[in-house]
């Protein structure tokens, strides 16, 4: 089968700080990742090709030119072909927009490729953005079926069945191609490059995908004047007012003292 | 698409036994404030199976209007169906604005609404309010693992959409139900709806692990040392009726399954009381849980990020400290 995995390269969110004097997030030496569901949403691909070694996994980017790393990281773990879309006129896209440039990438990767793919993996969500929406945008875009928040997915005749996580558990799905599936963290690790396919997927190209070759797009579809939405201001939370530090002198009786607090507020 | 009223929508999600979902009816209290200052109804769209329990209840808690669509095809969550109807719906009452709960099945359904009627959504928002200058929703919601809040506007199109994160918002005071209420006859055929349900995991319930639901929750970290560390955690829990969540650094070693963490990628919880033990507060785990009401940290190292967000906090050694407050806790029961 033929899978197409959308990826994002994102500011790893786990090293941001914030400047205590000016109160504004610090972007500076904050290093740039593969964005972690899009591992995920990578390492089922990858899963679906140990037991069909026939399928195929070509990775999309939307991002300036450095998120070619991101794409050479993919090219490592599993995926066969990589393209990037970068344009200027892309900057700005809100979910909507991106989900649209997107979905017309993918039009133009499968007319290069000289074929359609049978499923859309994404990751669940991009931990710079935590929206989660750009994935069922582009299933809508693409007029296909979606299943979000899997787990795994396998390959059982002409459908996947994806293992979707719940509000109260886990549920299995049938999915018919083509589809879109979007993934969150399972259970497993995703597996690492090997030194071999790393060498490899540096010298790998990858093909860039600029406004001039995707004719498809219209142009008042992309980048901020095609975005429904706009970020009117943005603010670091406000700290909460320290609170009550309990250390009396055994951990038993600073125990007791934060039961007599907590009782007191009616908290317990 | 043009606005035919100045009415505030909340989706009313269902459960399989035709009940209302909680943020379906918490959403009910922003969205009274919302709807008085937009000059327009209050409506809850109420879809699902046998949903008599959930009209009532958004009847309740002060829906001007409900709007219900009742199927068998909308007692399991689809996509597909779901889309259908309530795209239908919106496209005939043509609302201003629409509230969904942020869980799986809203984040689900709608950014397929924004792009299929080409409208702004909003993701998982965390505070609602009309924009004075421009008469908008402002829709506030973190970012960058919760780092960083963002104000969002949608000033061009219609209807504004977004998501908002359950156990945010408390649901409305109970009044007399005076709603009007408009059944639907809508219905999806079977083979519009694409994803078949083939089965549903009832993992033995010990695996079951309702975080989102909880009132209260104690968490284990790192400081509890291995998987047999937990049990203190479990005591706690126990005395106190809470469910027992748990750090990403406790899931990864391997101590506790992943279906107890909480954080960026587990679960996000809003209890009324947290407890987190041996947690030191990286900021995937505070994006998690730093809406809870009332947040206990219980840590050795004084300068733990966890302190910053907590109401009260121990430092000491949480194996002298959780048992012993588990007992203050069975004692002052009895």
């Amino acid at each position: 089968m033929d899978i197409l995995v959308c990826v994002k390269q994102v500011p790893d969110t786990t090293e941001i700080k914030i400047d205590p004097v000016t109160n504004t997030l610090v972007r500076e030496g904050v290093p740039s990742i593969l964005n972690p569901f899009d591992g995920y949403a990578l390492e089922a691909a990858a899963r679906i090709k140990d037991k069909a070694p026939d399928t195929k996994i070509v990775v999309l980017s939307m991002g300036p030119p450095q998120a070619e790393n991101a794409l050479r990281e993919c090219l490592a773990i599993a995926a066969d072909k990589a393209y990037l879309a970068t344009d200027r006129a892309f900057g700005g896209s809100d979910t909507l927009a991106t989900s649209y440039i997107l979905s017309r990438a993918i039009a133009k990767v499968e007319e290069l490729e000289g074929k359609k793919f049978d499923a859309i993996f994404c990751g669940k969500q991009a931990i710079d953005g935590d929206t989660a929406q750009v994935g069922p945008e582009m299933a809508e875009q693409l007029g296909y079926p979606q299943v979000t928040y899997g787990l795994e997915a396998s390959l059982e005749g002409d459908e996947l069945h994806v293992t979707r996580e719940e509000e109260d558990g886990k549920e299995i799905i049938g999915i018919k191609f083509p589809c879109l599936v979007t993934f969150t963290k399972p259970s497993f690790d995703p597996r690492f490059p090997t030194i071999k396919r790393k060498m490899a997927a540096r010298k790998a190209q990858i093909d860039h995908l600029t406004m001039a070759e995707l004719t498809n797009i219209d142009p008042a579809r992309a980048g901020l004047k095609g975005s429904p939405t706009n970020v009117k201001r943005t603010f670091v939370p406000p700290r909460k007012k320290a609170g009550v530090v309990i250390k009396e002198e055994t951990g038993e009786m600073s125990a007791q003292k934060l039961y007599e607090l907590l009782s007191n507020a009616h908290v317990i | 698409m043009e606005s035919k009223t100045k009415d505030l929508w909340v989706l009313c999600e269902t459960k399989e036994d035709g009940t209302a979902k909680n943020v379906g009816i918490e959403l009910l209290n922003p969205g009274r404030r919302l709807a008085k200052k937009q000059g327009g109804k209050l409506v809850s769209i109420v879809i699902g199976y046998h949903t008599d329990a959930a009209v009532k209840e958004a009847n309740s808690h002060g829906a001007d209007q409900i709007v219900v669509v009742d199927g068998e095809e909308f007692q399991h969550y689809t996509t597909d169906a779901y889309l259908a109807a309530v795209a239908h719906l919106l496209e005939k009452y043509a609302p201003t604005s629409m509230l969904i709960g942020a869980t799986p099945n809203g984040r689900d359904l709608g950014p397929r609404l924004s792009s299929h009627l080409g409208t702004g959504l909003t993701a998982d928002c965390t505070g609602l309010d009309i924009d004075e200058a421009s008469g908008n929703i402002a829709w506030t919601r973190p970012a960058f693992g919760g780092n960083l809040m963002a104000v969002i506007l949608c000033p061009k199109h219609r209807p504004q959409l977004g998501t908002v994160r359950p156990g945010v918002f408390k649901k409305p005071e109970k009044c007399e139900g005076k709603a009007e209420i408009i059944r639907e006859d809508f219905h999806v055929p079977a083979d519009q709806i694409r994803t078949k349900l083939l089965k549903v995991l009832l993992e033995d319930s010990s695996e079951f692990v309702d975080l989102e639901g909880a009132d209260i929750i104690v968490s284990g970290g790192r400081g509890v040392g291995g998987p047999e560390g937990f049990n203190v955690i479990r005591d706690l829990a126990d005395a106190l009726g809470a469910t027992v969540g748990a750090s990403r650094a406790a899931v990864d070693a391997g101590w506790i399954t992943h279906s107890h963490q909480v954080g960026q990628t587990g679960k996000t919880v809003g209890p009324k009381l947290y407890i987190a033990c041996g947690i030191s507060g990286a900021i995937q785990h505070l994006a998690g849980m730093s809406s809870s009401d009332v947040i206990v940290a219980i840590n050795k190292d004084a300068d733990a990020p966890i302190f910053n967000v907590a109401d009260y906090g121990i430092v000491g050694n949480l194996f002298e400290v959780v048992p012993a407050l588990a007992a203050a806790i069975k004692k002052g029961k009895d």
